[in-house]
């Protein structure tokens, strides 16, 4: 029997020597069959469209708001009408137009954030799983001692020192972001590592670096993908979070989080300041974990 | 078993130390010294004078290395130093704060623990059913709530509207504070307590019970494949038996673990939750000593957080060993 | 492990039926079709006697035992009746089934450390029996346990009942589960492949075992198995299925030494013979089972059959079971008669070098085979076949009675002889 090239199974499609999520989600072949299925989903589909309303909303945010972020009305904290969808809050600034501006600042630190920690994420898991040993040995007690400061208050701390800005938040989340994903990496390794193709293009004198990129990574990718959506969500939680207790983007940048903070002692008189941009975050953070679960059940079907 | 204790409590150790002295190296080390920091943070113009006289009052001019040491120093005799504000010391805050929030942590895991764990069960034997898609849907939407978010809605629907629409006074709840701090058994509300302690303990609860209840499911669902549960059946036992007996135990395992390792995620959910409802616990005053740059407090609580983190983690291994004969015995590695 | 030698004692014609099968169908639903896992089988089971139920994975003969006992939740059993003791266990309540389960009708599972709950001790999962069924206490069913582990030669059977199942061997995790299935000293037990999953050098051994305990508490087994040789030793009676029906039925003597089917030859001629030192080959039988969705039109086997004749009867017509010699020998072939004058030892010498050569000229399928998958499905695991193919070149299906547990097993299983599975 002619020994096949493992690779040419294995990698469908080359992947880049520092990948990115994007760039990885394309190496998977059959990409039909997996919207086939992804697209029977209800729920996935639902986020999935929930979320191109929401891109296109912050791409066209100029164009489908009727004020700026900071410009102000005569009427403060007012209720909902035909002039203000969302009311006004204390500044008489318009709650719908800053709703819409702030899923720019959302969905800018979720993903660059995201991006971020998946590479940190990424790379830290492949070294611990494929070098092993004592490599492994420290990086998992790197991420023990991570793990070991509660997430949100390594995040506060963090930012505190670091002052309050847009790029603070995204720092703050893609270094505190990365232990699952490295988790997540590192078990995909272990358990390929050995695989017999694996072992062949080892016996076929392929150098280390060629066997990790071409052969274990493509294979890591299903995983990183599916955690990466739901870790976009996460990340936008977490922003929100930060907003809210006063660590994230300061005044007028309209982050979602902060305009609850502002609102926070006038829910009996204003409670529109409250739940529009809550009402955005919550949708917001369901679409990506209803898109994460649908390309989860897609991509592995047998999990199902 | 002894030794297995023995052991992990040698593991947290090093881990405790380097994750205290990293805190440590964020709060004096990076740029931005502390100092200014507390003159008026990192954002602000600050007064050089007042700069000078806090660094010179709080030993700031030190080495680095010689600060640490007293860090470390101080630390091991339990001495959390003293609020840069009104020098108080940390550890009678973390006296006085903490019994609240182990209050409050406590009623959140009780919530998580019987409904997170019953909805689990009762979804996977349900499977496909009206119920089970329902709780499938609600579980992945908690998860998405942040705890402000819940926090406000359920004072707006439980307290706001119902003294607007002026409900009996039983059915209003309380939106804020800590109330008579009236309890029983340490734990147990007496009185009106419970009109505080209800929206705030289901707040904390929701994220941690969606993900039990999902976990639950999940592994209740690999159970009920599982090979000794068809050798249960063949015995003669009913189904409901066989679940409870053969069923239960067996996956609560991976539950047990995911508790521990969420309780990460109930901590941060606590400085949320409490600053909501300004509840008077270490959670609001992280947040305050984050609002007013009070390094000490913050750090000090921190460290009695990460503490606290660890050695839950540890209780949780040592009750998985319980559950987890396999594990009790030394052979292997929690599956 | 038993070898194909002597024919076994004279078959104990009891009249005394216990259980007795009439024209089961069952399938289980899919979103493809329902697969049709029994398809038509009939059989009985006298008091004392051992039965056994021989085929490749696939065949139904799990299945056929699985719904004796009902415990297939997703089973659909659409025809048919089974009688225990002269009551229709299918029309039964579910109270009456839950009696007859453990009590009455015992089983005897393939894999051991699966089998066995992994949290309680193999004591207390034994007691559990009597307790249920005979409502024993707590100190006197541990007592019962203790009896049975020392009944299936377990040493040291009082320390042994405290402790749990991963600290059994796989030899002794078996013997655990026989000493539990006939606590309650059972009419009937059923043994789905129970020496699969063990070490070769403990499969004679648990084998013993059973042997003992059956002349011990005097029931009747059904043995399920696709190991020929396991069934040489013990069985009074074969039945022989493929894709869901029985294709031959007799006393082991006829089915192995008057054969008259060829699938049975088939799994005759692909079985080593130890006693033999000659090189004979041995000669696989080629292809994987059919899909129990869509079934082969005329005879299911004829499409890996060597005596087919295609195009012809084979093709188009389904052979029933019917006489074929003796007053009990079933088979359904066309040519069953024809067949008489085929032995295994013929069918060796006459491939012998050839073998090689067929083999290579069979068109094997580069994907891995999944009963009931669509064909668009096969693209999916298309890559995973291809590594496969990679790792294990000549492995045509490879399939897992008892996937790898979650715990580490700590005895080398050896190489589970993967059901049915036809190696060159």
């Amino acid at each position: 029997m002619t020994i096949v090239d493992p690779g040419a199974a294995a990698a469908a499609v080359s992947v880049g020597d520092a990948p990115s999520s994007e760039e990885l989600g394309e190496a998977r072949p059959l990409r039909a069959d997996v919207w086939r299925r992804f697209r029977r989903n209800r729920l996935a589909m639902l986020g999935l469209g929930f979320l191109v309303l929401l891109v296109l909303a912050a791409v066209f945010a100029p164009l489908v708001t009727p004020y700026g972020i900071k410009e102000r009305s005569a009427e403060f904290r007012a209720g909902p009408s035909a002039d203000h969808w969302f009311g006004t809050d204390a500044v008489g600034r318009d709650v719908y137009s800053r709703v819409v501006f702030g899923a720019r600042v959302s969905l800018r630190i979720g993903i660059v954030a995201t991006a971020l920690s998946v590479v940190i994420g990424v790379v830290v898991g492949a070294a611990a799983g494929f070098f092993g040993g004592w490599a492994d040995t420290l990086i998992s007690r790197l991420v023990d001692v991570f793990l070991a400061i509660p997430y949100v208050v390594l995040a506060v701390a963090i930012a505190t020192v670091l002052g309050r800005s847009e790029n603070t938040v995204i720092l703050v989340l893609g270094f505190t972001g990365w232990m699952a994903m490295s988790r997540i990496v590192r078990a995909s390794f272990l358990s390929l590592r050995n695989l017999e193709y694996v072992e062949a293009a080892r016996a076929l004198g392929f150098s280390r670096r060629r066997i990790m990129f071409r052969h274990i990574l493509p294979n890591a990718v299903q995983p990183v993908i599916v955690y990466a959506t739901i870790a976009v969500g996460t990340a936008i939680l977490t922003e929100a979070a930060l907003s809210y207790l006063n660590v994230g983007p300061q005044d007028p940048t309209p982050a979602w989080g902060l305009m609850v903070s502002q609102g926070k002692g006038l829910l009996s008189n204003a409670p529109h300041m409250l739940f529009f941009p809550g009402g955005a975050i919550v949708l917001t953070v369901l679409a990506f974990v209803f898109v994460g679960d649908g390309l989860r059940d897609a991509l592995d079907p047998k999990l199902k | 078993m002894t030794s297995y204790i023995i052991r992990r409590l040698l593991l947290i150790i090093p881990t405790v130390f380097f994750a205290l002295s990293f805190l440590f190296f964020i709060f004096f080390a990076l740029p931005g010294d502390p100092a200014s920091l507390i003159a008026g943070g990192a954002d602000r113009v600050v007064d050089q004078g007042v700069v000078e006289r806090i660094n010179e009052r709080y030993g700031l001019d030190d080495p680095l290395l010689v600060q640490f040491k007293d860090y470390w120093a101080r630390t091991l005799q339990w001495d959390l130093g003293e609020s840069y504000l009104d020098r108080r010391s940390v550890n009678d805050i973390l006296g006085e704060k903490a019994v609240n929030s182990v209050r409050l942590g406590l009623w959140a895991i009780i919530i998580e623990v019987v409904v997170g764990i019953s909805v689990g069960v009762l979804s996977a034997l349900r499977r496909y059913s009206l119920g089970d898609r329902f709780t499938t849907i609600v579980t992945a939407a908690a998860s998405a709530v942040p705890p402000f978010v819940l926090g406000f809605l359920l004072q707006y629907l439980f307290a706001v509207q119902p003294h607007k629409q002026g409900w009996p006074e039983w059915a209003q709840l309380h939106t804020s504070g800590l109330g008579p701090d009236t309890w029983t058994f340490f734990f147990v509300p007496t009185g009106d307590q419970w009109r505080y302690l209800v929206l705030p303990a289901v707040t904390l609860a929701c994220v941690s019970t969606a993900l039990a209840a999902r976990m639950t499911r999940g592994s209740m669902l690999e159970v009920l494949r599982a090979d000794y549960m068809r050798t249960a059946l063949a015995k003669g036992l009913s189904e409901r038996q066989v679940v409870v007996r053969h069923g239960l135990r067996n996956a609560m395992l991976p539950v047990v673990t995911l508790i521990g390792i969420d309780f990460g995620t109930v901590i941060g959910a606590a400085v949320l939750t409490e600053t909501t409802f300004s509840w008077p616990g270490l959670g609001s005053e992280i947040a305050d000593s984050v609002g007013s740059r009070d390094l000490p407090v913050l750090l000090g609580l921190t460290l009695a957080v990460v503490l606290a983190f660890a050695l839950i983690n540890l209780v949780v291994d040592v009750s998985y060993a319980f559950f987890d004969p396999r594990i009790r015995l030394g052979k292997g590695e929690p599956a | 492990m038993a070898h194909v030698t002597a024919p076994p004692p004279a078959r104990r014609t009891g009249t005394d039926v216990l259980l007795s099968v009439r024209g089961l169908r069952a399938g289980f639903p899919t979103d493809d079709g329902v697969v049709q896992a029994v398809d038509g089988v009939s059989f009985d089971v006298a008091r004392g006697e051992v039965l056994a139920i021989v085929g490749e994975s696939g065949s139904g003969k799990s299945v056929t035992a699985m719904s004796v006992l009902g415990l297939q939740p997703t089973l659909e059993v659409t025809e048919g009746e089974i009688v225990w003791k002269g009551e229709d266990l299918l029309t039964a309540g579910e109270e009456r089934r839950r009696a007859v389960r453990g009590k009455e009708i015992a089983m005897i599972f393939q894999d051991p450390l699966t089998a066995l709950n992994p949290v309680h001790t193999v004591g207390r999962q034994i007691a559990e029996m009597a307790h249920i069924h005979e409502g024993l206490g707590r100190r006197p069913a541990l007592e019962r346990a203790v009896e049975m582990l020392d009944l299936v030669g377990i040493p040291e059977p009082r320390k042994r009942a405290a402790m749990y199942p991963h600290e059994f061997s796989g030899g002794m995790r078996q013997r655990a589960m026989i000493a539990m299935a006939i606590t309650c000293r059972p009419d009937l037990l059923i043994a789905d492949e129970p020496t699969t999953a063990l070490d070769v050098t403990v499969q004679a051994q648990v084998l013993e075992v059973l042997v003992g305990i059956k002349d011990e508490i005097d029931s009747a087994i059904i043995l399920i198995t696709h190991d020929l040789g396991v069934v040489a030793g013990l069985a009074d009676r074969v039945m022989v299925m493929y894709a869901g029906r029985p294709v031959e039925k007799g006393t082991t003597a006829e089915i192995f030494y008057e054969t008259r089917h060829p699938y049975t030859l088939g799994l005759l001629a692909s079985l080593p013979r130890l006693d033999d030192v000659g090189d004979e080959a041995l000669v696989p039988i080629v292809g994987s089972p059919p899909s129990l969705i869509r079934k082969p039109s005329g005879c299911a086997f004829h499409p890996r059959c060597r005596f087919a004749r295609v195009p012809g009867s084979c093709e188009s017509d389904d052979p029933t079971l019917r006489l074929v010699a003796g007053d009990a020998h079933l088979a359904a072939c066309h040519y069953a008669e024809e067949l008489a004058t085929v032995t295994v030892e013929s069918l060796r010498s006459g491939v012998d070098v050839a073998g090689e050569g067929e083999l290579a000229d069979l068109q094997v399928p580069a994907t891995v085979y999944r009963p009931g998958a669509e064909p668009e499905a096969d693209a999916v695991v298309a890559d995973v076949a291809v590594t496969e193919a990679v790792a294990h070149p000549g492995v045509v299906e490879r399939a897992e009675p008892g996937a790898p547990g979650r715990w580490p097993v700590d005895e080398p299983a050896g190489e589970p002889a993967a059901d049915g599975e036809v190696t060159p």
